[in-house]
């Protein structure tokens, strides 16, 4: 049967081109336009081509910011994965415990990011929080706002909280996809626990594994809120990451030139590994099927 | 290889199981012999799964024993009963080549590397996969991965048996017959003890030696195709092989006669003595049925054309009535009655089927 083309159905299309038009292309442009201009106020702009964009290349303060971004990001995704697959393989598989522990995995990705933040701000302190005055009885010398080791220690024990529930969420549902008869037929054979994890359960859950991780790379990179309200880049430049920098840049300074810069920098980083990665998990998946 | 005992075997998935009615395996006892091969067959839930799990070593039987050759395995778990088993889906080790597939269980059990590649290579043979022993397990077809799954199981050269879980459910209708053909095979050349669960009267009766038919929790009849064919042990085992199945009609028999509806029914050379006792039935092939102007009145209902030959489909005297009629026999103008072969008919009380006197147990 011969295809009937009718181009009128694009029309349909023009709605949701439209919605997009407005909510990302748009404010995108705004941006794009911003990176290319200077302004001395009085909202006057000058045409100063790729300028921006060399400046930021060349800005110490850029780098340094991407460096503590991918070292947080590698920290968590090294932390998270492996603990979310380990707690997933402890979780009761069916039952009344099965769902009671599936929900209470579930709550801290229902808390809103902000409070997430306070949380562990206030729970961190040495005066009045729990975990600082308790660290601070036991004699250990802890101040996340003072010391960069603990400030980092913290944020990431608190992302490790707050996100290895996805990672173990989503290893869950692999493994309860796996068939019985693959842990029967590894019994027959005698295969070691590892070998059953190796050959049965990490054949099966890479796929979610490979969502799981694409996931908290994006978020950990892009991670803003958390940071801003517990220790607000500090101390010093110590937990800066890129979108801290970059609010810092475009509000706190008011340097919307290079500030638009860095964001769109900031934005083809990110697409470009979460390309690296989606290419990445096609190929395997691909290689494995031959 | 060894043979399999169930001694006094019965279970029950309660744990206080009150009645018969609560077990889901009745009473059994049973000897299967080394290098036998059996299908267990029957319809969902009549407990083939049951007595298969039992056997593999998934569920421990309520009560019983079972004992593969003079060792009793009861309590002993799935790996150390040295048994293989192929399930109903393809169970393989994706990531793995096929070779590393085959290798696995003697890896597993720490055997000598030489040793290793050599029996893979021999059961590659075996199954005919020596041209893709590289290649990874993932992108097979069904039947080559079901291939893989057996592979795995002969690869042990001391295996006790080999269970087939329904095996072929997911292969291709013109695999299907390959696989079974190639089964048989290497079940002849190897001499492994089998024993294949399913709920497919071709599959059962083309693979096995010995047929087991299971109904409610019971091994009604285990005996090979032609005893299933000719004696029916109970009347589950008449309808529920043969297509179309037996007929059976309600009478009374005595000695060497039996009355339906009023109509005298000869036995032939058979004597039951006096009247049988219960609830008797005979029961008759459709094979066995001739349409004549004697015997039973018949209506013909439609006449199925199914190739060699064809069956009819009527009643007789309200009861359903199938004859099977041989490629290229005409049907008469006048037949509308149906007569039976006499030393074919079998006669059940209760259901279950009475030996008529002098017949060999």
């Amino acid at each position: 049967m011969e295809k009937t083309l009718n181009n009128k159905a694009w029309f349909l299309v023009l709605p949701v081109l439209i919605l997009v038009a407005f909510s990302a292309v748009v404010p995108l442009m705004t941006v794009v336009n911003y990176s290319v201009q200077d302004t001395f106020g009085n909202n006057v702009f000058y045409w100063v081509g790729l300028e921006w964009f060399a400046d930021m290349l060349q800005s110490d303060r850029m780098w340094n910011a991407l460096g503590r971004q991918a070292l947080f990001s590698a920290i968590i995704l090294a932390i998270e994965v492996p603990l979310g697959i380990f707690v997933a393989l402890n979780m009761p598989k069916k039952g009344f415990w099965s769902s009671f522990v599936l929900v209470t995995m579930a709550l801290p990705l229902l808390i809103p990011f902000n409070v997430v933040g306070t949380i562990w701000q206030i729970f961190g302190r040495v005066d009045i929080g729990l975990l600082g005055y308790v660290l601070a009885k036991l004699g250990v010398d802890y101040n996340y706002t003072a010391d960069a080791f603990d400030a980092w220690a913290t944020l990431i024990v608190m992302d490790v909280w707050h996100w290895t529930s996805l990672v173990a969420l989503l290893a869950f549902a692999g493994l309860q996809s796996i068939p019985e008869a693959y842990y029967q037929a590894a019994k027959i054979d005698q295969a070691s626990r590892w070998a059953v994890f190796r050959y049965i359960e990490l054949p099966k859950m890479q796929g979610v594994l490979l969502i799981a991780i694409l996931l908290r790379f994006m978020d950990s990179f892009m991670i803003y809120t958390e940071p801003f309200v517990l220790t607000g880049g500090g101390p010093g430049n110590a937990t800066t990451f890129l979108s801290i920098d970059l609010v810092k840049m475009a509000i706190g300074q008011f340097d919307l030139g290079p500030a638009a810069a860095f964001s769109l920098m900031y934005f083809l980083v990110i697409l470009l590994i979460s390309w690296v990665f989606y290419t990445v998990m096609i190929t395997v998946e691909k290689a494995e099927g031959k | 290889m060894a043979q399999i005992t169930l001694s006094n075997l019965a279970h029950s998935y309660l744990p206080e199981p009150k009645g018969e009615q609560d077990f889901a395996l009745k009473h059994m006892d049973h000897v299967w012999d080394n290098g036998g091969a059996y299908a267990l067959l029957g319809s969902s839930g009549c407990g083939k799964s049951t007595l298969l799990n039992i056997i593999s070593g998934l569920l421990k039987p309520s009560q019983g024993r079972i004992l593969f050759g003079d060792t009793d395995v009861t309590d002993a778990p799935t790996a150390e009963r040295n048994i293989a088993q192929v399930f109903q889906f393809p169970v393989v080790y994706d990531t793995m080549t096929v070779r590393d597939n085959l290798a696995f269980p003697l890896r597993n059990r720490g055997m000598d590397a030489g040793y290793i590649a050599g029996r893979v290579n021999q059961i590659a043979q075996m199954i005919g996969m020596e041209e893709i022993l590289s290649k990874k397990a993932r992108g097979l077809t069904a039947d080559a991965k079901q291939k893989i799954s057996l592979g795995r199981g002969m690869v042990r050269e001391d295996v006790n048996a080999i269970l087939f879980d329904e095996p072929l459910t997911v292969i291709d209708p013109h695999m299907k017959f390959e696989l079974r053909t190639q089964l048989k095979a290497l079940h002849r050349e190897f001499g492994h003890t089998m024993i294949y669960v399913t709920h497919d009267q071709t599959e059962a009766l083309t693979f096995a030696d010995k047929v087991v038919v299971m109904y409610d929790g019971r091994v009604v009849q285990m005996g090979t195709p032609q005893e299933l064919f000719e004696r029916p042990a109970h009347t589950f085992v008449g309808y529920f092989i043969g297509s179309p199945g037996m007929n059976f009609f309600d009478a009374t028999v005595t000695g060497s006669g039996a009355v339906v509806e009023g109509i005298e029914v000869p036995l032939g050379a058979a004597n039951y003595d006096g009247p049988v006792a219960g609830r008797v039935q005979i029961g008759i092939r459709p094979e066995f049925c001739v349409l004549d102007s004697t015997g039973l009145p018949f209506k013909i209902e439609r006449v199925e054309d199914v190739g060699r030959h064809r069956i009819v489909r009527g009643s007789c005297m309200g009861r359903p009535v199938n004859v099977t009629l041989p490629e290229g026999m005409p049907i008469s103008e006048d037949a509308s009655r149906v007569a039976f072969a006499p030393e074919r008919i079998n006669v059940y009380a209760d259901d279950w089927r009475v030996a008529p006197k002098g017949e060999a147990a």
